[in-house]
């Protein structure tokens, strides 16, 4: 009795090893795409960006602060959109503690100062010169958000274009 | 769950087929076969005895060879279907991928998309068939290879009669007489082992040979442990870096940590006068003699923040070429992938159009524009609007498609002395539109530069070794199984009578010869070969053993 129960034990770790194995391989598999995306309830990476004024943007400089973190291009329409609703928006919450930090995805600079004074965004915007900050956070469609809260956590990403009342939800939303 | 125990007093495991000890057949149902099955030494396969616990039917499952046979054929199969169509990392990144498989494969490739076969190597059920297949190596070996090496070690040289009398080689001979020292020493000059127990002989070589499918199957099993790390975070990298003349990027994989510089991409074709390559020119316009793209490499100093401006250390200067990739820490870039020609800038002369008189040339970098151009004294032009890539919207208005010049166009507004409020001009390739009436001056096109973009791909991978290992051992496991056999020859004498009787896993003329040589000269009669005897015996058997 006692030789079986020893190689029933043999068995059961022989295939526990292998199925921690597979499980492993799986998983991996699967999070490979996905490793480099900031999710809901991650911790938002720290990055750097100098704006079209010249003024120095580190996140973490904004602890205590929410931002309302956009990812666009001149050449994306939905972007566009939702733009003049976000300069409404920063009006209202920037001095309640909720910043808005718009970043371009490397474009020439002229493009992006032409487009921001044709829509006289009020916003501090950035241009992500080497794409660094955009291959940090994942960003994939155009125009993406992220929403941080007060702690420097990710609470929300939305991807797509806005309706002004989605963007003073999500603002009201990481108001310290 | 009983052991058995045999006449000889030795105690088998359930499911024992030959007496461990003695040889005498266990297994009633075979006692009327004139040969026995020999495979495992006729021990108990550990799963075939029980089959009690969750635990034991999952091992058994995997412990069958039919399974395991099933698993490959399955896994053969589904990677044939991966090859029908091109995977989804193949296929032009112009559309999405269930628009392509359909506009381009019809109903099929509509119905390989729906299937998830544009993904098959990475799906869940391709890489769980993988992992079963190796669980069942794995399992089917532990529960062989545990038995087998129990009874080839346990072997006892006097067998049973029933045991000699049911080997394929087998032969009685009238004597008595013949000495067993001869016959041993003829066997050991044909290199056998031989044992000695109470006059009656064993000998065997090759034994080793035995073990060459387990170890066959150990390399196998560390290749799909190689494939595996793969998976690992940090052991293997596979990207694409496209990269323009004059750029310097972040080498994808690295984590920020490597930069490269294109300081030049060359592609060389052979001349038109090339007596190697004169006709195949003729034929096809052009043959390419070198691909090569000249680089920097550098290594990030110090840390920054995404964003930040990265302090570069350069390491060295480089030519990649095809098959000639620039190796360092661990990675490889390969040229892989081209592209001539890229607009870079374009020139303008400011031109009166009546007169044609010019008042200054201007250049615009399309990949970084300036506001504002300075020409002749009291002569400038501003660019009030860029679209790299232009076309029009449904409005009629310019949009951009993105942000690669390909099809640039411009609104300038021309100051000029004579017109100091400006004029506007729209000004794209082969056209140029006038919005707010009709113009004294225009900007002339006056000459485009072009870069060309280098696609690198860059590699890292720390499993060769494991796979290179795995490899070999594999074949170590072949040759040791093919090349070798493992012969075994019993001699005994009964009852005035010598018994000999003969057995190996392949090669059975092999042993044939070997015993010829041995009882050459004695009193001992040629043995016969009792499946070759049988009317309904195979041929195949005779040439395969």
């Amino acid at each position: 009795m006692n030789k079986k129960k020893r190689r029933l034990i043999m068995r059961t770790i022989i295939l526990a090893v292998l199925a921690l194995a597979l499980v492993y391989t799986l998983y991996a598999n699967f999070t490979k795409d996905s490793n480099q995306t900031i999710k809901k309830g991650d911790t938002a990476p720290d990055f750097a960006l100098v704006d079209l004024d010249g003024n120095k943007h580190k996140l973490s400089d904004y602890k205590g602060q929410g931002i309302f973190l956009n990812f666009w291009a001149t050449w994306c329409k939905p972007c566009e959109y939702e733009m003049p609703y976000m300069d409404n928006q920063y009006q209202h919450y920037k001095d309640q503690g909720v910043q808005i930090l718009a970043v371009n995805v490397d474009e020439s600079t002229l493009a992006v100062e032409k487009f921001v004074k044709r829509h006289n965004l009020t916003f501090p915007v950035a241009i992500d010169k080497g794409s660094q900050v955009l291959a940090a956070y994942g960003v994939d469609p155009l125009p993406t958000t992220f929403v941080i809260d007060k702690e420097g956590k990710v609470v929300d990403v939305l991807s797509g274009s806005l309706s002004e009342a989605a963007i003073q939800q999500h603002m009201e939303s990481i108001k310290p | 769950m009983n052991d058995i125990k045999c006449e000889c007093g030795h105690v088998n495991p359930y499911g024992t087929i030959l007496c461990e000890k003695c040889g005498r057949l266990l297994d009633e149902t075979q006692k009327d076969s004139k040969l026995i099955d020999m495979r495992y030494e006729g021990g108990a396969r550990r799963s075939q005895t029980y089959n009690k616990t969750i635990v034991d039917k999952i091992w058994n499952f995997f412990s069958s060879v039919k399974i395991g046979i099933w698993l490959i054929v399955l896994v053969l199969a589904a990677s044939a279907i991966g090859t029908i169509l091109p995977q989804e990392m193949y296929i032009p990144k112009t559309m999405t991928a269930a628009e392509y498989y359909e506009e381009t494969y019809g109903w099929f490739g509509k119905l390989y998309y729906l299937l998830g076969f544009h993904n098959l190597y990475s799906s869940w059920w391709y890489l769980a068939l993988i992992a079963f297949l190796g669980m069942s190596l794995t399992i089917a070996s532990i529960d062989r290879i545990v038995p087998l090496y129990r009874s080839l070690t346990k072997q006892k040289v006097e067998r049973h009669e029933g045991f000699m009398k049911r080997q394929r080689i087998f032969g009685v001979s009238e004597t008595d007489q013949t000495d067993t020292q001869d016959l041993k020493q003829r066997l050991e000059k044909q290199r056998y082992k031989v044992r000695e127990e109470n006059g009656s002989l064993l000998a065997e070589k090759g034994r080793f040979a035995r073990w060459g499918p387990y170890v066959n199957h150990l390399g196998l099993i560390l290749f799909l442990l190689g494939g595996m790390l793969r998976f690992v975070p940090g052991m293997y990298v596979d990207e694409i870096l496209w990269i323009r003349e004059g750029e310097t990027k972040a080498i994808p994989g690295t984590d920020g940590k490597y930069f490269l510089k294109n300081d030049e991409f060359i592609l060389e074709v052979y001349d038109k006068d090339d007596k190697d390559f004169s006709e195949a020119i003729e034929r096809t316009g052009t043959v390419a003699k070198n691909y090569q793209s000249n680089v920097t490499l550098y290594e990030k100093d110090g840390e920054t923040l995404p964003g930040e401006e990265v302090n570069l250390k350069k390491i060295k200067d480089a030519q990649i070429k095809v098959n000639i990739p620039l190796k360092h820490d661990h990675y490889a870039l390969y040229q892989m992938d081209y592209k001539k020609d890229e607009l870079n800038t374009m020139s303008f002369d400011l031109i009166n159009k009546k007169t044609e008189e010019s008042f200054g040339s201007m250049t615009v970098d399309l990949n970084d524009p300036k506001p504002k151009y300075d020409l002749k004294e009291g002569y400038s032009v501003e660019l009030e609007s860029y679209f790299p890539d232009f076309e029009f919207d449904d409005k009629g208005t310019p949009i951009t498609k993105s942000k690669i010049p390909d099809n640039p166009a411009f609104v300038f507004t021309m100051y000029t002395p004579d017109k100091p409020k400006g004029e506007t001009s729209f000004v794209a390739i082969k056209q140029t539109l006038e919005p707010l009436g009709e113009n004294t001056y225009k900007l002339a096109f006056a000459g485009i530069e072009t870069r060309n973009a280098a696609g690198l791909a860059v590699r890292k991978d720390m499993t060769l070794w494991l796979l290179f290992i795995g490899g070999g051992i594999f074949m170590i496991g072949v040759i040791q199984g093919s090349y070798w056999n493992h012969r075994r020859i019993w001699i005994q004498r009964r009852n005035g009578q010598m018994w000999l009787a003969g057995h190996t896993n392949k090669n059975w003329h092999g042993l044939k010869r070997d015993i010829e040589q041995v009882i050459k000269g004695t009193d001992i009669e040629e043995p016969v070969d009792q499946a070759q005897d049988e009317p309904s015996s195979k041929k195949g058997e005779v040439l395969n053993g």
